[in-house]
Parts: C-alpha cells; structure tokens; sequence
C-alpha cells in the first residue's frame, strides 16, 4: 500500500493485498488513535481511580497525612460498629424497590393510553416528558421541598379539602420523608415512557389481529401480547433504573439532607458524608466499593433471572 | 345500530382525552405552581401556597433574585454554567465521535476486548469514583477551578459512543468502499463520509450531554469553593443558607430562570431527544 494514500492515482486495491500485514498494521494504528481518547481517559480517571480507591479501603486516609495501612479495619467497622451503614444500605434498597417498580408502571400505563391512535397524542407525549426534562435539576428539588413542605402547595390543598386541619410535616415526619423522594422519582416517568412507547410500536400489529380473530378481549391482549412482546425493555429499563435508583443523592441532599433520623439516608450521601464531611477517604473507599459489589450482584441477578420473564421473539429466552 | 356503536365511540374518546387531560394537568401541576409561586409575594407564598394564580405578576422576586449573593450576581452564576456547559459538551461529543468511528469501522486487534470493557464503564456509575476522582484532581492542583468539571469530557463518554455508534452502523459500507477506490485514508473518510452522515446523533448526543452538565451538581458541589465560580445549580443552593433567612420568592424565581435553558432546548429539539431516547433505551 502506498505510504500517502490521498495522492496515488485512483486505481482498486485487489483484495489479496488489502489484507497484508502492512495494510493491518496501518489499520491497528488509525483505530486506535481513533479511540486514544477514550482509552486515555479509561485508564486515568476509571482503572486507576479504581485501582487506588481499592488500596485507600484498606488505609487510613484524612488527605493532610498520607495513607495508613489498616488491613481490614474499615470493613469491620463498617459491618460490626458502623450502624449508619446498614441503615443507608436499608434506605437505599427501600428507594430503589420502591421508586423503580413505581416509575416503570406509572410509564407503562401511560405509554398503553398514548400508542393509541387518537387526536392529540403526540401533544400529551411531549407534555408527560416535560417534569423529564427538568428531571435532576437543583430547581426541581428544591421546589419538591417546598411542595411538601409544612406550609407548601400540599398540605394547602388538603386543608382546602378539608382533609386535615393542620399542616403534616411530610419531610420531617420519619415514615414519609422517604415517600416525597420516592413520588418525585415517580413524577419523572418521562424517558421509560418514550422507550416503551417506542417498543410498543415494534409489535407486530398481525399478532393483535390474530388474537382479535380469536376474540380476545383487551385485557387478555394486554397480557398475552403486549407485555411478554414489550419484557426486554422492560427488563433493560429495570436494570438501568435500578443502577440509577442506587445512585440517588442530590435530590436526597436538597430535599431532605438524610433526615428525619437518618430515615432518607441514601448510600452515596453517606459515602458523600465520610469523605467530604469527616475525611474519612479509606472508610468511604470502603463504602464505595461495597457499593459497586452490590451492583455487580445485582445486575447479575437481573441477567441471570432475565430468561424466566423476559420473552425474545425468537424463543431462546424460554 | 350504526348510530350507537358511533355514539359509543365518541363517548369513549371524550373519557379518554378528559381522562389523559386531568393526569396531565396533575403531572404539570408542580411546574405552574412553581412559576405561579415565583410571582407571588413572601407572604402570599405561605398564606395562598397552593394557588396558581398570583394576585398580581411581581417581578420583584426576579430581580432581588437576580441580585444573588454578595458581590456575586446570577449573571456569574449563568456566565459560568455556559462557559462549563459549552466547553464540556463540546469535549463529549467531538471525542466520542471519534472513538465511536474507530469501534465501529476500523479493524484493529484487541477491539472487541476494549469495546466489551467500554461497555462495562457504562455501568459503572460516576459515584462510585468520586473518592478517588477527588484525589487525583486535589493531587493536580485542580480543585477550586473548572478544569475537573472540563477535561474529563474530552476524553469520550462511553453513551455517546454507543449511541454514534450505532448511528455510524447504518451508514452504508459501499461509502466508505468508494472513497477508499478514490483514495480515501480512514482519516479522511471519517472527515468526509462519516461525519456529514452522523449529524442527527450528533444534535441528539449535544442536548444530552448539554442538560446532563447544566444540572450537574455533585460535580460543582466536589470541586467548587468560591462562590464566583459556581454554576447555576450551586448557587440555586445557596439560597437555602441556613445561616440566612431564605427569600422564598427568588429562590423561586431564580430556580424558573435556571430552566428556561432547558426548556428552549427542548422545544428546539424535542424530536432529536424523543428519538436519542427511543433507540438506545436510556434515561434522558
């Protein structure tokens, strides 16, 4: 091949010589400086950040002093002293069973009501995705505060109603702080909508003729078409949403900060408090990784379960 | 018979729209009583806190808001977020573009191996390497600047590599066969073939990676110490100093003025996020 490909006369390269050693080795070095990017910031701020994140677990750290070797200490701490610990995990599980299965219903149901062929549908679907699209922002969390706050928009409502007479403290009362958390995660059903609505235009519309042939009624096809046809997706957005659900902290942080009584302590803001609060940076080390074992174990039990309720069209996953 | 199966249908249809109109109204109803409440005075906030409809449009809240904190205005905070938000969206999307075309078209050898490990990273999330993110960039000298919310993005994000990507797959081989017969290097065929092509994934991956910096907070909140370089999203936090007392009104106010970024973006491109979304099944 020639050395400047851009100025040699346009003639075709036969095939035999395209896959010499010299054309692969010319193609090893362009892809990977095409990916240099990404493989650079790989090793920098994801292999070695892990690498060293695993050796600070087993240290003493505060950052003035350098690290000290501890073994096993903050493990132990963590799962014989450290009472914080079980109750952030315990938090963080509440959240995530809770908020998760809740958003995707909530998404589920109104992707069915919107992949119906009316007037206006396209109108709704925009307007659903809004509360979306300001998702994590700091506005939205704070206005969430104040929403649920003693003296905010719900409780002025209910008292209009008449349903209560005086203000609930539904932030710092300790069993529903964690509700308000999880409704706002629930409020932002935006993106699982838009994806099931996109899968549900993927299913094949013979299998609801077949099935009408049949005289199945709505609900029947509900369950027997829709929802084995849509459970890939529904499975990917479980797991994606989960990961997410686990990571939850700014909204935990404005909203709540934690409280009541650590009740809406959320794993990340605990790992946030222990090395930015205290400078714990080995214990929160600790925590990160127990953390990411966690997910690990997670999503491997999502796939591995996967085959019992997840339909493929192609039969495998039976 | 005709009649009442049509008459039926109508009335089903009205049902339906009644019905996705109340969930719509009650889905919007905190955003309109956001806007309605940073219009309304301190007092009113508290005695009419669920009405939607202020007793007079204030703009008051709007300015006393825009004042900010100390000598530092909300023309800072947004001068900054821009800057922060353009650079790195920037970053993302030019290196991912490239790192998607060499795992998508180029042959190399230990592809399949970094491309599988690529996709791991996906699954990692950010927090997890907060700890030690931090130290690296304390170690540097980078913390109180915006270099640790900027250079990273360089270096490619493995969703919009995904995403290009499988933009990059449905663009026909026999272009870049043609401009090879032609002459064509790899280089030139990315410039030139690949990324006229792509543009569509490119939009969609800018918006993403535009609200996903504006809103970012743990990052500002890690790295940031003096007010006059904080972001948007910080400042929004700093109204709720509990050494102060809180001005409801343009914490309100300035929380509506943070979204309207957003909003244009998505009124803009609203198709392009529908479908980034739609084909590769992630959260927006």
């Amino acid at each position: 091949m020639e050395k400047n490909p851009s100025l040699a006369p346009a003639k075709p390269v036969p095939r035999k010589l395209r896959k010499g050693k010299k054309f692969k080795n010319r193609n090893n070095l362009a892809g990977y400086i095409f990916i240099s990017p990404w493989l650079v910031g790989f090793l920098m701020f994801t292999i070695i950040p892990m690498l060293w994140s695993l050796y600070l677990s087993f240290t003493k750290y505060d950052i003035l002093s350098s690290p000290r070797w501890v073994g096993l200490m903050n493990y132990e701490t963590m799962f014989k002293y450290d009472y914080l610990f079980p109750q952030s995990l315990k938090v963080t599980f509440q959240y995530a069973f809770t908020a998760v299965p809740l958003r995707l219903l909530f998404a589920l149901i109104l992707a069915l009501l919107l992949s119906q062929k009316r007037r206006g549908v396209g109108l709704y679907r925009t307007l659903f995705y809004v509360p979306s699209v300001f998702g994590g922002s700091i506005a939205v969390a704070v206005m969430w505060r104040q929403l649920f706050g003693v003296n905010g928009a719900l409780n002025s409502i209910l008292m209009a109603l008449g349903v209560i007479e005086e203000g609930i403290g539904w932030l710092t009362g300790p069993n529903t702080a964690i509700w308000t958390l999880v409704a706002l995660a629930v409020w932002q059903f935006g993106s699982p909508m838009l994806i099931f609505l996109a899968g549900l235009k993927q299913i094949s519309f013979s299998l609801y003729e077949a099935a009408m042939i049949d005289g199945a009624s709505s609900w029947q096809k509900l369950i027997y078409i829709t929802l084995p046809m849509l459970s890939p997706i529904i499975f990917f957005n479980f797991l994606v949403q989960m990961i997410n659900g686990f990571m939850m902290f700014t909204q935990a942080l404005i909203i709540t900060n934690g409280g009541p009584f650590n009740r809406t302590l959320m794993y990340v803001l605990y790992i946030y408090r222990k090395g930015f609060t205290d400078y714990s940076m080995g214990y929160a080390s600790a925590l990160a990784w127990i953390m990411l074992v966690i997910i690990g174990i997670l999503t491997a039990i999502i796939f591995k379960t996967s085959s019992y309720w997840v339909f493929y069209e192609t039969g495998e996953g039976k | 018979m005709r009649l009442t199966t049509k008459t039926r249908k109508n009335i089903g249809s009205v049902v339906y729209h009644l019905f996705v109109i109340a969930l719509a109204l009650f889905v919007f109803y905190p955003v309109m009583w956001l806007i309605a409440s940073s219009f309304k005075s301190h007092s009113e906030i508290f005695t009419e806190a669920h009405s939607l409809i202020p007793s007079e449009l204030r703009w008051e809240n709007y300015v006393t808001g825009w004042k900010g904190f100390g000598r530092t205005t909300f023309a800072t905070f947004f001068k900054n977020s821009f800057i922060i938000t353009f650079a790195s969206t920037f970053g993302q999307v030019a290196s991912s573009a490239l790192v998607a075309y060499g795992f998508a078209r180029v042959n190399f050898t230990g592809k399949r191996f970094l491309f599988a490990c690529m996709i791991m990273t996906m699954l990692i999330p950010g927090q997890v390497l907060m700890i030690p993110q931090y130290l690296l960039f304390n170690a540097l000298g980078w913390v109180n600047s915006w270099r640790p919310l900027i250079v990273p993005s360089f270096f490619g994000v493995p969703f919009f590599i995904f995403l290009i990507m499988q933009f990059i797959r449905g663009i026909p081989y026999e272009l870049d066969e043609s401009a090879k017969i032609d002459g064509c290097g790899v280089y030139r065929i990315f410039f030139y073939i690949i990324l006229p092509n792509i543009v569509p994934a490119l939009i969609t991956s800018t918006i993403f990676a535009f609200y996903w910096k504006w809103e970012d907070f743990l990052g500002p909140l890690l790295y940031l110490q003096s007010a006059e370089l904080y972001p948007v999203s910080l400042a929004l936090r700093l109204f709720s100093d509990p050494a102060a007392i809180t001005d409801w009104g343009a914490m309100f106010a300035m929380s509506v003025a943070s979204l309207i970024p957003v909003f244009i973006l998505f009124v803009l491109f609203q198709k392009y996020l529908v479908e980034g979304i739609s084909t590769t099944g992630l959260k927006g």
